[in-house]
């Protein structure tokens, strides 16, 4: 049960980054190796507004929230629009491009932010016990074990997700922006042709797409630490994730996510993390083989 | 009001178009025609934006449009239906129908009387755009252009791989809009299609302007279609 909210947490916070990667690859075709960084860089503005912001961690936290996907987002459109669209998004100079983003961003972070890890408080930790069933004597009985609680902060994590998650469905399936977003991704030179700004579109998405790693490295940075390094590791479970899930696919991502996200809880909890990698691997290497597409993937590659 | 002069145009250091000439007046319909890999696609990519000259002018309207921003093109009223359809594939025929509402913020009258003019569309609104016939796709493709209400419609090969039936039904919609004042651009290997609409026809060759002919010429003398477009 504790591995179940564990795993629970890993996959909405994932799901919200891998989600960012998907939707930049999808409708810009660019795979950004920096997208780790923005992660970090919202971990490391949710604890300097923390800091800021000072006593009241509530305060600090929803302050946060706001904060760091619109800092990190702006940094995003910046960079879109000073690098990407100069290099007129081509495959492979955007994944030199973004590398170099990526250690411009650590760098930075190292310089202004330090080497150290750094807590941020959570705004409310109440721990919360979960009632389990047991067969006793007298029939089945709720009863309350000591070893299944958890803090209202990992459900808090989770029920955000799931409704940043809705958001951005409801966004892409039920409105002109997504109609936009969806048609470029498609075809983007007849969307040009029928009047959509292609170049802001991309500039959006990719913003959009930075936004999300941030706001996911806000909900998880009082449970972990930020940390200047620490984007190495949604980086590439996002990639995992995109690649089982199937590109552009947003039921895909969220499923990849929980299965990559729970079995990294579970097996992690019950065995060792290394394990948990190793079958998230073997796993991509049987969708490549079998399915290239993705699990929900509809496009061929 | 839709001209082309001198243009130079292509892919990087591929040059496909040689000082290139077309135009098209207010109800007037210009067929071009051409081999395959003559230039006529690019040509209207060039037209929309979507290919940037690397000299020549492209006027609308008194307007020289070359410079301007490709999305900001389709706004003044050029309707493009492409090669090859181009429908965006995912998106249902009603989500296509909406782009192309989207345009030029035109609104529900103009989407009903696209639909009156194409009724199977109505029918199949919910419908992924490729799960949609070979004829429903290019009907999907011309409302959806038509969405525009556009005063000058540039058709790339509209009828490749169709069947007559629809062949007809596109000649008869070229015909109702040149009735209704849009200039039309129409790019056409078959000769009886051309024939059927064409006020003018501009044969191009390795991008060049082969020659230029009204229809009452060719039809005194046919043999620049067997010239420029036979093999
Ligand atoms: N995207 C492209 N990149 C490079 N060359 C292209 C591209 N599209 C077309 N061409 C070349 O431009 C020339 C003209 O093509 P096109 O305009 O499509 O001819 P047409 O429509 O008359 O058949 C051809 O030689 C073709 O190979
Ligand atoms: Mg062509």
């Amino acid at each position: 049960m504790l591995a179940l909210i564990e795993g629970l947490v890993q996959a909405a916070v994932l799901s919200l980054t891998a989600l960012g990667l998907s939707l930049v690859f999808g409708v810009m075709r660019v795979v950004n190796v920096a997208h780790g960084e923005f992660f970090m860089l919202g971990a490391v503005i949710a604890w300097w507004v923390a800091t800021l912001v000072g006593t009241n961690p509530a305060l600090g936290f929803i302050a946060a929230l706001i904060a760091a996907p619109i800092i990190a987002g702006l940094i995003a459109v910046i960079t879109d629009w000073l690098v990407l669209k100069r290099i007129n998004y081509d495959p492979e100079a955007t994944i030199v491009a973004t590398i170099g983003l990526l250690y411009i961003l650590q760098q930075s972070v190292l310089m202004t932010f330090g080497p150290d890890a750094r807590p941020v408080e959570a705004p409310f930790n109440t721990r919360l016990a979960i009632p389990w069933i047991e067969n006793t004597d007298a029939g089945w009985a709720l009863y309350w074990p000591w070893g299944l609680s958890t803090t209202s902060y990992k459900l808090f994590v989770i029920v955000a997700a799931i409704a940043l998650l809705s958001l951005i469905w409801y966004i892409m399936s039920r409105t002109k922006l997504g109609l936009i977003l969806r048609a470029t991704q498609l075809d983007s030179e007849t969307a040009l042709a029928f009047g959509i700004p292609v170049e802001r579109v991309y500039a959006l998405v990719f913003g959009i797409g930075a936004a999300l790693a941030a706001v996911a490295a806000v909900l998880i940075v009082p449970i972990q630490q930020a940390h200047y390094l620490m984007g190495a590791d949604p980086l590439l479970l996002s990639f995992i994730v995109v690649i089982i899930g199937g590109l552009g696919s947003l039921r895909g991502t969220v499923i990849a996510a929980l299965i990559i996200g729970m079995s990294d809880g579970i097996i992690s909890v019950f065995f060792t993390p290394t394990l948990a990698k190793i079958m998230a691997t073997l796993l991509v290497a049987m969708v490549l083989v079998y399915r290239p597409q993705g699990l929900f993937g509809t496009r061929r590659v | 009001m839709l001209k082309l002069s001198g243009i130079n145009a292509g892919y990087g250091k591929n040059q496909v178009l040689f000082e290139l000439d077309l135009s098209v007046d207010k109800g007037e319909v210009l067929c071009v025609m051409g081999r395959n890999g003559a230039g006529k696609t690019t040509a209207m990519k060039t037209i929309m934006g979507l290919i940037q000259p690397n000299s020549g002018q492209v006027e609308f309207e008194k307007r020289k449009i070359s410079k301007l921003a490709p999305h900001t093109i389709p706004k003044l009223g050029i309707g493009y239906i492409p090669q090859g359809r181009r429908l965006f594939s995912e998106l249902t025929v009603a989500e296509n129908i909406e782009i192309g509402l989207m345009t030029r913020k035109k609104g529900k009258a103009t989407r009903d009387k696209v639909l009156d003019m194409f009724p199977r569309l109505g029918e199949r609104l919910k419908q992924r755009a490729d799960t949609l016939s070979g004829g429903e796709q290019q009907q999907l493709a011309t409302a959806r252009a038509l969405c525009l209400e556009p005063s000058v419609l540039l058709l790339d090969e509209p009828t490749e791989g169709l069947q007559p039936s629809m062949t007809a039904l596109i000649r008869e919609t070229v015909l109702t809009l040149k009735g209704e004042g849009v200039g039309i651009i129409l790019v056409e290997q078959r000769e009886d299609a051309v024939r059927a609409v064409a006020d003018r026809v501009a044969f191009i060759e390795n991008g060049r302007n082969a020659a230029t002919h009204t229809i009452e010429e060719l039809t005194e003398d046919p043999s620049p279609f067997r010239k420029h477009v036979g093999i």
